[in-house]
């Protein structure tokens, strides 16, 4: 394949991921939400119900409180902005990117952090008593996730020689023994309950929450509306959904196409899509069977996935 | 592994759903003056529930509106924590002195396009509570009232008639 046509094909594997994940986050958050309802009892609202709340919000008006500045003004597109761009670098599809040094888990956590903060600033913002409480908590979360993150990817990429995020599916996937040697298996446990912590579910955090003292993520939202809550709603999706689909791609990368032939493409997103669905559900059904935690135990359980994350990076130098 | 036992004993609780109440406002909710479905709420509505004075029952008859047997969510409804989320309030309860600046202030604290509902005969026209000191009247004297939901209290199936009426579904 000439050079160019391993960039136009390297594009459309972007394209297709980034189509694939923002048009599939509110449907990967209505599935969760429809398992939840059938467990209860419940009929569900549909899994396309998410997708209505976000036109519907699209149409309406974006009412910014009195006083607040473009901090509050700049966070959800800020927010939806760094969430696009990890959408766009990871390696979801394919291993073949054209922003190929951008993938890097550095970079990654980086973007993370950037729209967290971007959110808590907002939070503060507004004034509010409920958002300055919701900004600090989720602050002190994301200072005890997101080297956990770190810690738990670095474990796999300290095997690989590089922190890129292909580079570590790649191998990987030449070497499948690796995902149940010690440190893979003691990562993918750090990995989950940081994915519990960062994406807001619970036993962390309570999505559907109507109590503004027990919110963390909800607590900055409060004063959103129209199209910049739209903005915040689907960035949120997405970030959950990327973090998902980090996990699956990380830890069990088979499917990922290794080239950016039109086919492997294909089977990688449908192969994508049901990993991203079976892991969904699985959170979902998790939920259903765990209370929110008070918020005091919530730094014991990130600390102990950051234990497990040291582990694993001991366990890759020591036991490699 | 208790919860697991009941979920599988359980089973599916909601009941199956009515007819879809006919989108033009005559038949079946007669007395209901109920605004065409907004199109851009169309599939979905949230719902912002304001107490301005209620004794509660309406309260346990909304919460049992969302619960899982009448499960409300599934015409597109749903309870939210802030006016700024919703599209609708949900107002209950002749309105107190004390609360009928925070009802005006929830008002418009909620983005267009809003709608009001009055839910149950206090809302309406401050039932049992009509003429009492600290009433200031009934919510329509407050702010403008889109749909009224009669009943003391209106059971859940009038509830979600009247607010299937917004999401149309």
């Amino acid at each position: 394949m000439t050079a160019s046509g391993l960039t136009a094909g390297a594009l459309a594997a972007t394209a297709g991921q980034l189509a694939l994940v923002v048009g599939g986050a509110p449907l990967l958050v209505g599935l969760m939400r429809q398992v939840r309802a059938r467990l209860e009892g419940r009929a569900g609202a549909g899994v396309g119900q998410p997708w209505r709340d976000l036109r519907k919000l699209l149409g309406k008006e974006a009412i910014r409180p009195d006083g607040s500045s473009w901090v509050f003004t700049m966070a959800p597109l800020l927010l939806l902005a760094s969430t696009l761009v990890i959408t766009a670098v990871a390696p979801f599809l394919s291993t073949v990117s054209p922003v190929e040094g951008v993938a890097d888990l550095f970079a990654v956590v980086s973007l993370l952090m950037l729209g967290t903060v971007a959110l808590a600033l907002a939070g503060l913002d507004t004034g509010t008593a409920f958002g300055g409480m919701g900004a600090s908590r989720a602050v002190t979360v994301a200072a005890l996730a997101e080297p956990t993150i770190l810690l738990a990817v670095f474990a796999l990429s300290a095997r690989v020689g590089s922190s890129n995020l292909a580079d570590i599916v790649e191998s990987t996937l030449t070497t499948p023994a690796q995902v149940l040697s010690p440190a893979s298996l003691l990562a993918a446990v750090a990995f989950a309950v940081v994915i519990i912590a960062e994406a807001g579910r619970l036993p962390v955090d309570n999505p559907a929450t109507h109590l503004e003292l027990t919110m963390i993520h909800e607590a900055m939202v409060l004063e959103y509306a129209g199209r910049d809550l739209a903005m915040i709603e689907l960035a949120s999706a997405m970030r959950l959904t990327v973090l998902l689909g980090l996990g699956a791609n990380l830890f069990m990368p088979w499917g990922i196409a290794t080239t950016v032939a039109p086919l492997p493409l294909l089977g990688a997103a449908v192969v994508f899509a049901v990993k991203l669905g079976v892991l969904g559900a699985g959170l979902a059904v998790f939920e259903v069977f765990v209370a929110k935690w008070r918020l005091f135990r919530v730094p014991e359980l990130l600390a102990g996935s950051f234990l497990f994350g040291l582990l694993a990076v001991s366990a890759s130098f020591f036991l490699a | 592994m208790s919860v697991l036992r009941k979920i599988i004993r359980t089973g599916r609780v909601a009941e199956s759903a009515p007819q879809a109440p006919p989108a033009s406002a005559d038949a079946e909710g007669a007395d209901r003056s109920g605004p065409e479905p907004v199109a851009p709420l169309s599939g979905s509505v949230q719902l912002r529930h304001v107490d301005a004075g209620s004794c509660n029952g309406c309260e346990l008859e909304i919460a049992s509106a969302f619960g899982p047997v009448y499960d409300a969510e599934r015409y597109g409804l749903r309870l939210v924590a802030s006016p700024r989320h919703a599209d609708a309030l949900l107002v209950t309860g002749p309105v107190t002195r004390n609360m009928a600046d925070p009802l005006r202030k929830t008002y418009e604290a909620t983005p267009a396009p809003r709608r009001v509902v009055a839910v149950g005969d206090c809302a309406l026209n401050c039932g049992v509570f009509a003429g009492g000191h600290g009433v200031e009247g009934a919510v329509a004297d407050v702010i403008p009232v889109d749909v009224e939901v009669p009943g003391c209290p209106p059971t859940p199936d009038v509830l979600i008639a009247a607010l299937r009426g917004l999401t149309g579904r």
